[in-house]
């Protein structure tokens, strides 16, 4: 039974620059996974019920706006409210080092800055989505 | 004749002619041990081929410069795009630069303006003040722009699918100033197609888009007839990963696309072209780079000359502002980022540039701070003052592989314009994601290169070192959402909604209807419509653009 | 969440990837839930890629949430056949319900399939359908012109086109008549529409002694939300003449999607016990060794299945 990895890569707030969204995008589809990509433009509440009826095991999002600190917490709480915070969530963009620890504690596993490897973020949900069915 | 012979003609002829007018910024321009500075310098053979293909500055097809002095008579303008928070302390950053030496102003609006959401719409969660200032009103214009003569400045405003709210609430600030229209100089991006390409503020579909822009046009022509209505933006297209011909080959089929809707719209080309302007972004492969802007100078002129038939010298004219990259800005040893962009100021002024914006070294991780914007600044005067490449015009003419890279990057566009015609214009190519599509396949493969290590980019995929978190970055504090919806919350208050109510039932008529939208929204503006409640009635007649997306 | 639906979503959505990631395993979910439900309308739509499917099929969950109506959407999009990932985008379209409680979308990889449709596609629709969905839609995967899976599944079927396709109509032709309930001209905003109206009609003429259902012609500008109604007006005709004339039409589906369950089942089953039992590998062993070749062993299949069936 070959179980495949799912995720969903969404642009929230009104940033427009999704050069690194759609990379991320490719570097999960070539490393096999089904990457549901959303585009421009999400509120936290789309992006929820999206990961929910997509069944996803991980969400990404990049931000270059600054609008980081209200949305990626926003979207955490959200899945908590509709019991799925068995999804991973993780973000991307312009964040500076200071913001990371306070995303960290309010529940955004891991955040990725321009110029990571492609193969980190891979690995990293590779390691980290829910083992179950 | 011999180029020698054209040459004189040009000495005497357009460029002394030019001098006279207009007086160069020395009386002599010479070496450090004495010997004179030529304006210019050309080969001694060659022919017709190069008069054909290169030519003299400020003469067709103005491979070599749009000027006959290009910066011997004056530098380029320094101007440094600023703006956050709100419209108070945008204005004292504006009057700041002023008071540093800079010698135009250059808005940049936050994300909800852009697109035409008031700070208190749900979208707007976040945004407001974030990457640049929020403007809801009005009142929030006469606010950043107090004290500053509208009159006396020129101001480029980075606006696309609001401009005409935004260069309307400008008229109506200045003409309070005591300004009328006529007397204003300065820019709005205005250029909507390379938002559905590359950067993403766009709110109404194509079409309508497309009569708005050419509605501005109309109006600015009788109007504002000195502002500049386009500025046609291959930045963007660059910063989304495109590469040099891309940048160049997009960006003109957009402003084709402009053209030719204009004359669709029954415009006179040598009425609105000489107003279209430019904006490319100046990368880190300098030679590369200066070829880029000499051979879309060339390929534009052409254009101009030949497909539309324009007669007016200054229709023919690749005018073009340049930004640094900001793609080339690593978080990582950020101060490496003031060298990457002193080489970007080279790249953008040795290719003839109009005005420059250079970044800040920590862009890559926040707004810059004061001191940053300083550096940056700084970086422009010394290439100018210090540099010696303004002294003679177009410098790199000659170089073998310079003149090698233009005649590729002017064939290579050429071959994609033809492409782009073939697809049935701009306007489909994007629609079918053909432009989104190429530009996402360089953009993956350069990534795939820098991961793999074939392109190094210093401090990131090598010579990386262990640093300290960077500090002082500048952040926006999120009460200012909270300040700016009270801000709307007074002006509704305070303003005729009576009045507001039969404005904006004006604009949704002329919008219906064929008839020029800017007096209608100058009129709503003044009796303090908001800006997303008139770009929410436009949105009610021309739909919300949804975006075609190519991976 | 409406209440005449079955499942919370998040549970429909579990039990979704349950049916994809464990093919085998399928029918216990599915054989005490399944319901047919002859309420459910189920509607695909199929066409080149970049035909407007997806925005077409946003206007149609909007006009029937007009109504009241609850919808479930399956939407396919290829898979790599390199690595097995697959970008899924066509909810991009569709983002106007994403917080709506009455619309359910699922995207989903090919995974490897070639008729249009996923592996698991009918089953979730089958899932779907017991869930208790007013209206069903699924969009096929658009690449080729083999999309004939949608007609196992659906009532009725769009076939979504746009003019200035020129040659591609011809290359459809051999088909198309087969797959398309309804022809839907997407894009009438371009030129070259009455070109392709001509064209289809056509076709429809030269068939038209063997349709028991003549397909209608509806021209659209999806973007713009113009000849949706007509669409609509389309759908609930065809619907019409299923519940009069269209009973065997419906027999047929059920038969035919059987015949096709039954027959991955089987082959797949025979193909499991053939590989448990070091068969299938020593057949490829010898062929490459030259002692055997694939029609040798076809024979032999078919000997050893007789034998097997008589068995028991
Ligand atoms: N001009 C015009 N463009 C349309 C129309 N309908 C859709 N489009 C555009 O066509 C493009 C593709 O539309 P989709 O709805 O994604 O097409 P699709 O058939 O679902 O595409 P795939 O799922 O990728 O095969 C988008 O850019 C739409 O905006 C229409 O009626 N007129
Ligand atoms: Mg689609």
């Amino acid at each position: 039974m070959s179980r495949k990895i799912r995720v969903l890569i969404a642009k929230p707030g009104l940033d427009g620059h999704d050069r690194g969204a759609k990379f991320v995008a490719r570097a999960l589809r070539d490393a096999g996974m089904e990457v549901i990509y959303t585009g421009l433009r999400q509120t936290p509440e789309s992006i929820v019920n999206t990961a929910i009826q997509e069944d996803v095991d991980a969400v990404g999002m990049s931000i270059l706006s600054g609008a980081h600190n209200t949305l990626l917490p926003k979207v955490v709480e959200l899945l908590k409210e509709k019991g799925a915070e068995d999804i991973l969530v993780f973000g991307g963009g312009v964040i500076p080092d200071s913001d990371i620890p306070f995303l960290k504690e309010n529940g955004v596993q891991a955040v990725f800055t321009p110029g990571t490897p492609s193969e980190e973020f891979v690995n990293f949900i590779k390691e980290n989505v829910r083992k179950d069915g | 004749m011999t180029i020698r012979d054209e040459f004189n003609k040009w000495r005497e002829g357009v460029h002394g002619k030019s001098v006279s007018r207009f007086p160069e910024r020395k009386k002599e321009f010479k070496t450090s041990y004495g010997e004179t500075v030529e304006p210019v310098y050309c080969p001694e053979e060659g022919g017709s081929a190069y008069l054909e293909t290169r030519g003299f500055p400020g003469c067709y097809p103005f491979t070599r410069g749009v000027q006959p002095t290009m910066y011997r008579g004056r530098f380029w303008t320094m101007r440094q795009y600023a703006g956050f928070g709100t419209a108070e302390e945008s204005n004292k950053r504006y009057k700041y630069l002023l008071g540093a030496g800079q010698t135009g102003l250059s808005v940049a609006f936050d994300l909800p303006t852009q697109i035409g959401y008031d700070s208190d719409h749900p979208m707007s969660d976040g945004e407001v003040g974030k990457v640049g200032v929020a403007i809801d009103s009005l009142k929030d214009m006469e606010i950043l722009f107090d004290g500053i003569p509208l009159g006396d400045v020129s101001t480029s405003m980075t606006i696309n699918s609001t401009a005409s709210v935004l260069l309307s609430m400008y008229i109506a600030v200045a003409e309070k100033q005591g300004f009328s229209a006529d007397k204003l100089n300065g820019t709005i991006q205005n250029d909507i197609l390379k938002e559905y390409i590359a950067r993403g503020t766009y709110r109404f579909p194509p079409k309508p888009s497309m009569r708005l822009i050419t509605d501005i046009f109309e109006f600015c022509a009788s109007n504002v007839p000195k502002w500049n209505t386009i500025s046609i933006s291959g930045y963007h297209i660059r910063e989304a990963g495109s590469n040099a011909v891309q940048e160049v080959a997009f960006t003109l089929a957009d402003g084709i696309a402009y053209v030719e809707a204009a004359i669709k719209a029954g415009l006179d080309v040598d009425v609105f072209a000489p107003r279209l302007s430019f904006f490319f972004n100046a990368h880190n492969n300098l030679l590369e780079e200066v070829a880029k802007f000499r051979a879309a100078r060339r390929l534009w002129s052409e254009v101009m000359k030949n497909r539309f038939k324009a007669a007016n010298p200054k229709s023919q004219m690749l005018r073009f502002h340049t930004q640094t990259a900001g793609c080339t800005l690593t978080a990582q040893q950020p101060d490496n980022n003031i060298v990457r962009v002193a080489i970007q100021t080279l790249a953008a002024t040795l290719g003839g540039t109009q005005s420059l914006h250079t970044n800040s070294r920590d862009e890559a991780l926040a707004l810059p701070t004061e001191e940053s914007v300083r550096i940056a600044l700084r970086t422009q005067q010394i290439v100018a003052h210090e540099s010696g490449i303004a002294d003679t015009i177009d410098p790199l003419a000659g170089s073998y592989f310079v003149e090698a890279l233009t005649d590729s990057i002017y064939a290579k566009a050429r071959k994609y314009i033809e492409r782009i015609d073939e697809l049935g214009g701009m306007v489909e190519a994007i629609e079918k994601g053909f432009v989104q599509q190429e530009i996402q396949d360089s953009a993956y493969h350069y990534q795939v290169a820098v991961e793999k290590g074939e392109e190094v980019v210093v401090g990131v995929n090598k010579f990386q070192m262990k640093e300290e978190p960077p500090t002082n970055l500048l952040k926006v504090d999120r009460s200012i959402q909270v300040s700016q919806i009270a801000k709307i919350n007074d002006v509704k208050s305070s303003r005729d909604n009576d009045a507001v109510i039969r404005k904006l039932a004006e604009i949704k008529a002329a919008a219906q209807g064929s008839d020029n939208l800017m007096p209608k929204i100058l009129e709503a503006v003044k009796v303090y419509a908001t800006l997303g409640e008139i770009a929410g009635t436009m949105q009610e007649v021309f739909g919300e653009h949804k975006e075609s997306v190519v991976l | 969440m409406d209440n005449k639906l079955k499942f919370d979503f998040r549970d429909l959505a579990k039990l979704i990837t349950k049916i994809e990631n464990d093919r085998l395993g399928a029918e216990d979910v599915l054989k005490n839930i399944y319901k047919e439900n002859s309420e459910t309308v189920v509607i695909g739509i199929t066409g080149p890629p970049g035909a407007g499917k997806s925005s077409l099929t946003d206007r149609i969950i909007k006009e029937y949430r007009g109504l009241g109506k609850t919808v479930g959407i399956v939407a396919v999009d290829p898979s790599s056949p390199f690595t097995g990932g697959a970008i899924l985008g066509d909810r991009i379209r569709m983002g106007d319900h994403a917080t709506d409680p009455g619309v359910f979308i699922r995207s989903m990889g090919s995974r490897g399939s070639l008729g249009g449709l996923a592996p698991a596609t009918i089953d979730i629709l089958n899932l779907m359908k017991s869930s208790g969905f007013d209206v069903l839609i699924v969009e096929t995967v658009g690449v080729g012109q083999s999309e004939i899976d949608v007609m196992s599944i659906a009532d009725t079927v769009l076939l979504v086109l746009v003019p200035g396709m020129g040659d591609d109509v011809q290359a459809l032709k051999a088909g198309i008549m087969e797959i398309a309930d309804i022809f839907v001209i997407n894009k009438a905003d371009k030129d070259g529409v009455e070109r392709l109206v001509a064209e289809i009609n056509m076709i429809i003429n030269l068939n038209r002694h063997r349709l028991e259902w003549e397909p209608p012609v509806v021209k659209t500008v999806a973007t713009e939300n113009t000849g949706i109604k007509d669409v609509m007006e389309k759908i609930s005709d065809r619907d019409i003449w299923l519940k009069n004339y269209g009973t065997n039409v419906k027999a047929d589906r059920l038969s035919s999607q059987f015949k096709q369950m039954a027959l991955d089942r089987i082959g797949g089953n025979i193909l499991a016990i053939l590989e448990e039992r070091g068969i299938f590998q020593n057949w490829t062993l010898e062929f490459s060794a030259g002692r055997s070749n694939p029609y040798k062993a076809l024979k032999e299949l078919d000997e050893k299945l007789k034998i097997e069936w008589s068995d028991k």
